[in-house]
C-alpha cells in the first residue's frame, strides 16, 4: 500500500446523506477480476446521462472539481454493500480523502487498506468544509495526517481523530497481512488450545466440497 | 463473580488472539465464506505475495451472484459473469479451496446454504466478502461482512485486525398479528433506528417475538441488520436453534454434539449484561410494512400514504426524500396500496427459505398473477427448490403464472441475466432498494414474501391481511 502523509487539493461537495456503495460503484460493474481501471464507473449513473455522455449538473463533472482530491458528503457515507470496489473506484478516480459527519463501518475499514483516508468530523465543522468546498478551484484543503489536522483556506486548522494503529499503518504503508504474519506463533498457540476446546468447529468444510 | 457478559462479548472473548494495536485485536475466525464476486482480487494477491490459504478445512465456496436462474446447463452466456465464476473455479483448484460446484444440489446463495447444511453454528466467528453475512447470526454465531482486503487477509491467516463493536440490544416483544412476517419486523425496526442507528454496534435482537420465532424468519432478521448501519447482528442460541442444527449435514454428531451443546448452552447473554444503546418495539403494533424510497429506512406501514417532503423539518432528510420520491416517481400522499407494480421478485438472501416460499405460495394458491406482471420465484439454493418441489409449491406457483426458477442471488442486483428492464417498478423480497440496483432506473419496494405474492396477483402493492 502507498503512504500517505500530506494531501493539498480541490475538495468536492456532495451534500447528500446517504450515498450508498450501489450509487459510488453499481453492482453489475462487479464483474471484474481486476481492482484498477474502475474510476469510469464511479457514481456511474448521476455521472453520466443514459448516451454515455458526461451529465453537467454532476459535481465531478464540472471545471476543478475534474481533478478533485478530497470529497465533503453528508452523513453515513458508503452505507451498503462490502464492495472494496467503491474505495479502489474513488482512488482510481483521484480521490484520497472523504470527509464527512459518519461512514458505514465496512467502507470505513476498506478505505483504510487502499490509501484513502476517510475523516469523521462533527456535522458544523463538515458544514464548514463543505463552504470551503463550494468555492472550487481557488479553495483547496491541506490534510497533514502525522499532525491530524485539516488546514482550511482561510488559514483555519481543523483537527480530526483517527485509530492510532490505522494512522501508523498508514503513514508507512504498512501491508495487514505481513503485519500478523508476525505473530504466527500466537495464531498457532490459539489454534491449539481451540482444538482442545472446541474441536468440532476444525475441518468442517472438508467434506462439504464433494 | 464475573462482569456479566453479553452474547456478543462471549463469543468476541473466545476469539480475541492478541491484542493488535490501540483498540484493535486480532480475532480468529472460525470459518470463512467465498463467492465469485469478492475474491478474485483476494487470491491473485495471495498469488503475487506467494502465499497459500492458511485453512482450507474452514473455507468453503460458492458461486451464487452470476449464476442464471434459468436452462443451467446452457451455462453462463455473459463473458463477465463467466469470467468471474470461471476464476473462482480456477481458485479454488489451485488453492485447495472445498467448492460446491454449479450442478451440485447443494448450491445456492452462500447465506442459505451455511446455515442449511449444518456449517453456520453457534458461537462461531463468520465472515464472508458480502455484507449480508449478519444473516448467519441467526444461529448466535458472530458473522459480518468484510471487503476484499480482508478477505485476503482472512484467507492467509485465518484472522482480521478489528476493533471492538459496541453492544446495541433491539428488543421486541409481542405476537404478531395475522399477515405479519418477520420481515415486517425488521423493516419496521430499520425505519424506527434508520440506516445508520446500529453503526458501530453488534446489535443482538431479544425479547419474546424472536423467542418464539422459527430460524428462518430470525435469518430474515439479521440478515438486514447491516441495512441499519450495524457490524453484525445476533439472536441467542436456544431450544429452537439446537433442533434447527441437529442433524444436519456438517454439525457435530454423537459425543462432539453433546459437547457442543453444553457449550452453547453458556452463550447467551448474562442478565444485567450492559448494552450500550437500546430500544423496543411492541410487536402488536407492527403492520405489514414496504419501502416507498430509496434507502431501507424509508419505510411504511402498508395502509400509510406517500409521505410529504413538505412534513419534513431537517433540510438534509427533506432533500434525500424529495429526491427518493423523484427517482421513485411517487407523488405525496399517493395512499401506498394505490401504486402498481410492473414485476415481482421472490428471492434472495433475505427470503428465498422454505418458510418464505410457503408463505407466498399460501397467497399464490387459487389466484393468478395480474396481467402485465412478470412474477418470479427464486429458491436460495437447491435443497430449498428440493423440498419446496416435495411440497408441490412449485406447481402452485406456476399455476398461478409465477416462474419457477434456479437457485442465485438472481434479481436482488443487476450481476446475472435476471435484471429489470428501465424504470419498472419492483415488489421486492430482497434486501436493498438503493437506486438502480435492481437494474438501471429499476423502483424497489421491499416486502416480506406475503406481501409480494399479494402485489403479484393484484397489480400493485397489496394489503396481504385483505386476501385472507
Amino acid at each position: 500500500m502507498e503512504k500517505f502523509t500530506q494531501l493539498t487539493g480541490v475538495a468536492a461537495p456532495m451534500p447528500a446523506i446517504n450515498i450508498d456503495t450501489d450509487k459510488i460503484f453499481p453492482a453489475i460493474h462487479l464483474r471484474t477480476i481486476k481492482r484498477t481501471g474502475l474510476a469510469k464507473h464511479l457514481f456511474e449513473e448521476i455521472r453520466f446521462r443514459a448516451d454515455g455522455s458526461e451529465n453537467p449538473d454532476f459535481i465531478l463533472n464540472q471545471g476543478p472539481y475534474r481533478q478533485a482530491k478530497i470529497i465533503v458528503a453528508g452523513d453515513n457515507f458508503g452505507c451498503g454493500s462490502s464492495r472494496e470496489h467503491a474505495p479502489w473506484a474513488l482512488t482510481d478516480f483521484g480521490i484520497s480523502c472523504v470527509i464527512a459527519p459518519s461512514f458505514a463501518d465496512i467502507f470505513y475499514n476498506n478505505c483504510f487498506k487502499n490509501g484513502l483516508l476517510p475523516i469523521a468530523l462533527p456535522q458544523a465543522e463538515v458544514d464548514k468544509l463543505m463552504d470551503d468546498a463550494k468555492k472550487g478551484g481557488n479553495a483547496v484543503l491541506t490534510i497533514d495526517l502525522d499532525k491530524q489536522t485539516i488546514s482550511r483556506p482561510d488559514g483555519e486548522i481543523v483537527p480530526f481523530a483517527i485509530d492510532p494503529f490505522r494512522k501508523h499503518c498508514m503513514l508507512n504503508g504498512l501491508d495487514d497481512i505481513g503485519l500478523t504474519e508476525q505473530k504466527a506463533a500466537e495464531i498457532a498457540t490459539y489454534e491449539t488450545k481451540t482444538r482442545g476446546e472446541r474441536p468440532w468447529v476444525f475441518g468442517l468444510t472438508e467434506k462439504a466440497g464433494a | 463473580m464475573a462482569q456479566p457478559r453479553t452474547l456478543f462479548d462471549k463469543i468476541w472473548d473466545s476469539h480475541v488472539i492478541a491484542p493488535a494495536g490501540e483498540g484493535t485485536y486480532l480475532l480468529y475466525i472460525d470459518l470463512h465464506l467465498c463467492h465469485e464476486v469478492t475474491t478474485p482480487q483476494a487470491f491473485e494477491g495471495l498469488k503475487l505475495a506467494g502465499r497459500k490459504v492458511r485453512r482450507p478445512d474452514a473455507t468453503i465456496a460458492v458461486a451464487d451472484h452470476n449464476i442464471p436462474t434459468s436452462n443451467r446447463k446452457a451455462g453462463i452466456d455473459e463473458p463477465e459473469s463467466k469470467l468471474q465464476v470461471d476464476t473462482l473455479e480456477r481458485n479454488v483448484v489451485e488453492f485447495g479451496v472445498p467448492y460446491i460446484p454449479i450442478d451440485s444440489i447443494n448450491q445456492g446463495i452462500v447465506h442459505i446454504i451455511g446455515p442449511e447444511m449444518g456449517l453456520s453454528q453457534p458461537g462461531m466467528t463468520i465472515v464472508c466478502g458480502d455484507s449480508h453475512t449478519a444473516t448467519h447470526g441467526a444461529l448466535g454465531a458472530l458473522a459480518f461482512g468484510i471487503g476484499t482486503s480482508e478477505v485476503e487477509h482472512v484467507l492467509a491467516t485465518q484472522t482480521l485486525i478489528q476493533a471492538h463493536a459496541k453492544n446495541m440490544l433491539v428488543e421486541v416483544n409481542g405476537s404478531l398479528g395475522a399477515g405479519v412476517s418477520p420481515k415486517d419486523v425488521i423493516l419496521a425496526i430499520i425505519g424506527k433506528i434508520g440506516t445508520a442507528g446500529g453503526t458501530g454496534h453488534v446489535i443482538e435482537y431479544g425479547g419474546s417475538t424472536f423467542r418464539s420465532m422459527s430460524m428462518e424468519g430470525r435469518m430474515t432478521v439479521c440478515n438486514m441488520a447491516i441495512e441499519s448501519g450495524a457490524r453484525a447482528g445476533l439472536v441467542a442460541p436456544d431450544e429452537i436453534t439446537f433442533e434447527y442444527v441437529k442433524g444436519r449435514a456438517y454439525a457435530p454428531k454423537g459425543g462432539a454434539w453433546e459437547q457442543a451443546l453444553a457449550y452453547w448452552k453458556t452463550l447467551p447473554s448474562d442478565p444485567g449484561a450492559h448494552f450500550d444503546k437500546k430500544t423496543s418495539l411492541d410487536a402488536g403494533q407492527i403492520a405489514p410494512h414496504i419501502t416507498w424510497g430509496t434507502n431501507p429506512e424509508q419505510t411504511a406501514p402498508i395502509t400509510a400514504r406517500v409521505p410529504d417532503p413538505a412534513d419534513i423539518d431537517d433540510p438534509l432528510k427533506r432533500a434525500a426524500v424529495e429526491r427518493a420520491l423523484q427517482y421513485m416517481q411517487l407523488k405525496p400522499k399517493t395512499p401506498l396500496v394505490e401504486i402498481p407494480v410492473q414485476r415481482v421478485f421472490i428471492g434472495s438472501c433475505t427470503n428465498s427459505r422454505i418458510e418464505d416460499l410457503r408463505a407466498a405460495a399460501a397467497i399464490a394458491r387459487g389466484r393468478k398473477v395480474a396481467e402485465g406482471v412478470r412474477a418470479m420465484v427464486v429458491p436460495g439454493s437447491g435443497l430449498v427448490k428440493h423440498q419446496a418441489e416435495e411440497e408441490g409449491l412449485d406447481r402452485v406457483f406456476l399455476e398461478a403464472g409465477f416462474e419457477w426458477r434456479e437457485p442465485g442471488c438472481s434479481n436482488c442486483m443487476s450481476m446475472n441475466p435476471d435484471r429489470a428492464m428501465k424504470g419498472e417498478r419492483i415488489a421486492s423480497t430482497s434486501n436493498r432498494n438503493f437506486e438502480g440496483r435492481q437494474g438501471p432506473g429499476a423502483k424497489t419496494h421491499l416486502m416480506g414474501p406475503a406481501m409480494a405474492a399479494a402485489a403479484a396477483v393484484t397489480g400493485r402493492l397489496a394489503d396481504v391481511r385483505q386476501l385472507g
